[in-house]
């Protein structure tokens, strides 16, 4: 199973083993890892499991929908912003590290 | 052991109070009472990815089973609270186990509304509130040549659509109201949703009170409406609407209203018992404060945080813009803020183009908003309404002005030190 390193605002991480096919807000969420509230569940509707996603990884580009969501996310939006639950994890991601902002509201 | 926090129903509301008062701190010992078998489960997707087969029940869990070990909240599933003692501090099992507390919360949600009508035990007919249901639901459509679904509110609607995506069915739906949705959208709104349902196939009758469903041999055959005409089915599906779960909330002599009665850290009447979620009734800032009892994950989830900020003396924040979604027919709906009070109505976006949103206001003050497939529309609208953002209906309706621009981040900019 790949592994996804959750970090917190303190720099303190968190290791995930998860499997492929979900996404990266579910297996955040599954595993109580804090600060990615994800209000709608995944259905790209509610901008609260905004992360900062590391560099040097084969990441899909945003669709349009999550594009224009990322302009009204809480904390600062970033280059590396992206809604966690649009990427779907895959042995490629082996390894990412996404940064949790400050803030989902 | 400690008398903690005992928290009956493990669904969106008991699941988020549990995890986020971990969150803030919250040391003593802390159990989740719940009446369904199933791990702890996203309810939305019922009516939605798991009738159309894209998603499966282990899709669904709110938290690993890991999760509640480590953060030590313990669960007991397939037990029912059947009792209250708010001066003993005493909860009583189905089972008959007696459980102590030092605070309880109330997130016992809602449960499907039984019919008004005969003929609702016949085989054939079902409901759709929990994942038994779902799955149940699930194997009768397989089967199914003519489904009727009685109620034209979201979950209704959801499922016909989603019904009408698998094909090789009729499906009908009825309903005693003049229009679909009544109760939780436009008019505007369900006339565009209603065009869409008839173009899938779906038939539409409406202003048509049930007299009884019919059966023969004790399964489902017609369902009989008032002026005596009969439709044809082989499974019928309720969608009436809930009852909410606040039976042992009254037999406690706790205030209730429209359900358990709260203030906006859910502080029911008793100091020690707090309720939320589909349960609890508490006045709005977004309906002049009247009384407003929600169902939706957005409710149950604010509920969470706010009681659980309440308990642990965090500060506990402003209501929030309210918020709901649906998803059927290709269609993300969306609602922000409460469309009660409402008399001026623009629209701003194309219909035609099937991507648009409805700006509602009550005298000169923004209310509400309905975005169809225009999600970040519809972040922008919830802001604006949380901020109570002086916006002119000519404004809303102005596709040339950029929203979030104009009214969000220049307050913003001025906000800033
Ligand atoms: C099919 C369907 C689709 C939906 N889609 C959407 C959507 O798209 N968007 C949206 O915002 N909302 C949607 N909703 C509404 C949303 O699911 C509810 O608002 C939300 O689940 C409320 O959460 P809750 O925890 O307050 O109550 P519930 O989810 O109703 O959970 C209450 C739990 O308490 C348990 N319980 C009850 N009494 C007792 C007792 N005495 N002892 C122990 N346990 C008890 C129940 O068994 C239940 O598991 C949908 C609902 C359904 C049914
Ligand atoms: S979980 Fe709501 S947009 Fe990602």
């Amino acid at each position: 199973m790949p592994t996804i390193i959750y970090e917190q605002p303190d720099g303190i991480r968190r290791r995930v083993d998860a499997p492929e096919g979900i996404d990266l807000m579910l297996a955040a969420k599954r595993n109580g890892v804090r600060g990615i509230e994800a209000d709608c569940g995944g259905a790209c509707a509610c901008a609260t499991c905004h992360v900062y996603v590391g560099d040097g990884f084969p990441l899909p580009e945003p669709e349009p929908e999550e594009q224009a969501m990322l302009a009204e996310v809480a904390a600062e939006r970033l280059p590396q912003s992206r809604l966690a639950c649009q990427i779907t994890i895959t042995s490629a991601l082996d390894g990412l590290v996404l940064r949790i902002p400050a803030r989902q509201f | 052991m400690r008398d903690g926090m005992l928290i009956l129903g493990a669904s969106h509301a008991g699941v988020l109070l549990a995890a986020t008062l971990r969150e803030n701190g919250w040391e003593e010992p802390i159990t989740i009472v719940g009446e369904e078998p199933s791990p702890p489960y996203q309810r939305p997707p019922l009516s939605k990815g798991l009738i159309a087969g894209e998603v499966e029940p282990e899709d669904l869990a709110l938290r690993s089973f890991g999760f509640f070990r480590d953060a030590e909240i313990s669960l007991e599933l397939g037990s029912a609270a059947v009792a209250v003692d708010p001066a003993g501090r005493e909860v009583t099992l189905s089972d008959g186990r007696r459980l102590r507390y030092g605070c309880l919360a109330l997130a016992t949600g809602a449960t499907a509304r039984p019919a008004p009508f005969e003929g609702a035990d016949l085989d054939g007919v079902a409901v759709l509130r929990t994942l038994s249901d779902a799955l149940m639901l699930r194997e009768r459509i397989a089967a199914a040549g003519e489904v009727v679904i009685v109620g034209a509110g979201y979950i209704g609607l959801e499922l016909s659509a989603g019904l009408a995506a698998l094909g090789g069915r009729h499906v009908t739906v009825v309903d005693c109201g003049r229009r679909i949705l009544a109760r939780a959208a436009s008019a505007t709104l369900a006339t565009f949703v209603a065009e869409r349902h008839r173009h899938a196939g779906t038939r539409l009758i409406l202003g048509a009170r049930i007299a009884r469903l019919n059966g023969a041999g004790g399964r489902v055959t017609d369902v009989e409406l008032a002026d005596g005409s009969r439709i044809a089915a082989d499974l019928v599906v309720l969608a009436i609407g809930v009852r909410r779960n606040d039976h042992l909330a009254r037999v406690a002599g706790l205030a209730c209203d429209d359900g358990v009665l709260v203030n906006r850290a859910g502080r029911t009447s008793d100091p020690r018992i707090v309720a939320l979620g589909d349960c609890a009734v508490r006045h709005s800032r977004f309906a002049d404060g009247a009384l407003v009892r929600l169902e939706c994950v957005q409710n149950a989830q604010d509920g969470a945080r706010a009681a659980a900020a309440g308990l642990t003396g965090k500060p506990v924040g402003m209501e929030p813009t309210p918020w709901f979604w649906s998803d059927q027919l290709g269609l993300r709906l969306q609602t922000a803020g409460l469309t009660s009070g409402v008399d001026r109505t623009v629209q701003r976006g194309s219909r035609e183009q099937g991507r648009f949103s409805l700006w509602h206001f009550a005298g000169p003050r923004l209310r509400a908003v309905e975005t169809v497939n225009a999600p970040a529309e519809h972040l922008v609208a919830r802001k604006l309404l949380q901020a109570g953002c002086p916006i002119s209906p000519a404004e809303a309706a102005d596709t040339r002005i950029d929203l979030g621009a104009r009214f969000l981040r220049r307050e913003m900019a001025l906000s800033a030190p």
